[in-house]
């Protein structure tokens, strides 16, 4: 039998790259395997509708339905253990050999864990997966006294869906600011007003610094001296790429399995996109980076898959990444944290825009925020400014009068 | 055949040119579009997230979903990539006057 294309990870970027090698037109085995027993799902609502029980229902990912017709091999529940490079085979954990043509990892990410003093691990939630969002909604009830250690954006979205539910919601973060690398502290702000006007607690360059029982009662003590109730505790504090089957195969570790804007590992036969690799990336001065991204998963799945297949595909595209927080929506284009100039459009005392500018003009990043999807449209616009390279007028930029189309056609 | 169910839903003025808005109609909400002079009709909610495609963007004949960048054509409705599965539905438009009536069927 011929051997085949095998993926290992079944999210956004490892399904996105089985659909894309039969778009392609590759009539040999395509293998997926996913170490999760359920079908490949969207992460995204777990921290979000399914996490309130709005959407019961787990949200397939696009082309999850193809696999049939498209003679995708999906398997569940499969644990690779070993990459065997010298003769291109794959190891499980049940002891199953597989052989590859092109490996492409697509392993993802793990919820980073967080140590608290007298609290045992278990008992400190995470949110990645969707048995992870059932923990956390099945002991979900009105009142309930949440700590959210971390307030970046899984547990920001974490904190306004159960806060939205009745629970009494802290958020303890470390840094003086939430979302701090990722947001604008002027977008950031306006969020937190609005966590703060839905009552929930935040806690600036807070830890936690003592644990004690009281009458059955988990209570914290925290560094700014206020003593609160967890009856349950959550950890957001961010992910780690899940490299360790390619560091035991001798690959390349940078902040990620390390791949070239191909997508390619050192080895010619081994590719990774996603969560789990980092990359150079030529818009910004391939600075090596690596992204959380929905959006950018599925790109880069497609890429390897270009390239697995010999295309000589480059992934170079402005990343984009959104968050929603009670009524409020986030989106982000490029890297705001790239530009040295600063430009922001205030909309309204809800809604804001704010663009990056690299010392030459060019646009490096824009964050929004406003009610519902509204700032979607100008964040489109940036995203085309960016991947164009284009030199917006900052005076049109801080004007909220002015549209921001025209700058399309400007160059 | 499928009755027939013929609304007034705005002036064409209403929509701007090579533009999108969103319409409620009853208890239903529409998307409307400008596009070269022609007008579409669809239902305003994506078939995949949780989204209004009239605050979408709308390019060379197709919306693209706010959220997550799922394109359909406004013409036909179809669902032109991923991550969208389902079509959305398309309604038959015409123009009498300035007027824009809509086949709510």
């Amino acid at each position: 039998m011929k051997s085949g294309m095998v993926i290992v990870g079944a999210g956004e970027a490892g399904v996105r790259a089985a659909v894309t090698l039969r778009q392609q037109g590759w009539d040999g085995p395509v293998t997926l395997l996913g170490e999760e027993p359920h079908t490949p799902y969207e992460r995204p609502p777990l921290s979000k509708d399914y996490l309130t029980g709005a959407d019961r229902k787990l949200t397939s990912i696009g082309g999850t339905n193809q696999f049939e017709a498209l003679e995708i091999n999906f398997r569940p529940s499969v644990t690779v253990e070993a990459i065997r490079r010298e003769d291109r085979t794959l190891i499980t954990r049940d002891g199953e050999t597989l052989q590859y043509e092109k490996l492409l990892l697509a392993t993802g990410a793990s919820a980073r864990r967080v140590r608290i003093p007298k609290v045992p691990d278990p008992s400190i939630l995470l949110l990645r997966s969707v048995n992870d969002s059932d923990r956390i909604r099945e002991r979900m009830r009105e009142g309930l006294n949440v700590v959210m250690v971390g307030g970046g954006f899984i547990g920001l979205e974490v904190a306004a869906s159960l806060r939205s539910h009745g629970a009494i919601v802290h958020v303890l973060e470390l840094q003086d600011e939430l979302m701090k690398r990722a947001v604008p502290a002027s977008i950031a702000q306006i969020i937190r007003q609005e966590h703060q006007n839905q009552g929930v607690h935040i806690h600036l360059s807070t830890r936690v610094s003592d644990v004690n029982t009281r009458h059955d009662r988990r209570m914290l003590t925290l560094s700014n001296g206020q003593t609160i109730q967890a009856d349950m505790i959550i950890a957001g504090v961010g992910a780690a790429p899940s490299t360790g089957l390619a560091e035991s195969a001798g690959l390349r570790i940078e902040n990620g399995i390390a791949v070239d804007a191909g997508m390619a590992t050192e080895d010619p036969h081994i590719f990774a996109a996603g969560d789990c690799c980092s990359f150079p990336h030529p818009l910004y001065d391939n600075n090596r980076m690596r992204l959380e991204s929905w959006r950018c998963a599925q790109e880069q799945g497609e890429v390897a898959a270009l390239n697995m297949l010999g295309k000589g595909e480059t992934y170079m595209k402005a990343p984009w990444f959104w968050s929603n927080q009670f009524d409020l929506g986030l989106q982000i284009a490029g890297l705001p944290d790239q530009g040295s100039e600063e430009v922001v459009r205030q909309i309204d005392d809800r809604s804001l825009l704010h663009f990056s500018l690299r010392a030459d003009g060019t646009l490096a990043g824009a964050a929004g925020v406003a009610p519902g999807n509204a700032i979607a449209r100008d964040i489109k616009i940036c995203e085309r400014l960016i991947n164009g390279g284009s030199k917006p007028d900052p005076a049109v930029l801080s004007d909220p009068g002015a549209p921001l189309k025209p700058l399309l056609q400007a160059g | 055949m499928a009755a027939e169910n013929w609304q007034d839903v705005c002036a064409t003025s209403d929509i701007p040119e090579d533009d999108v808005i969103a319409q409620t109609v009853g208890d239903q909400e529409i998307a409307l579009y400008e596009v070269e002079g022609s007008y579409f009709a669809t239902d305003n909610l994506c078939t995949h997230g949780q989204a209004r495609l009239s605050e979408g963007f709308l390019e060379d004949g197709e919306i693209e979903c706010p959220l997550h960048q799922g394109r359909f054509c406004v013409k036909s409705g179809k669902a032109m990539c991923a991550p969208l599965t389902e079509d959305i539905r398309a309604y038959p438009v015409k123009i009498s006057g300035d007027r824009v009536w809509v086949d709510l069927g």
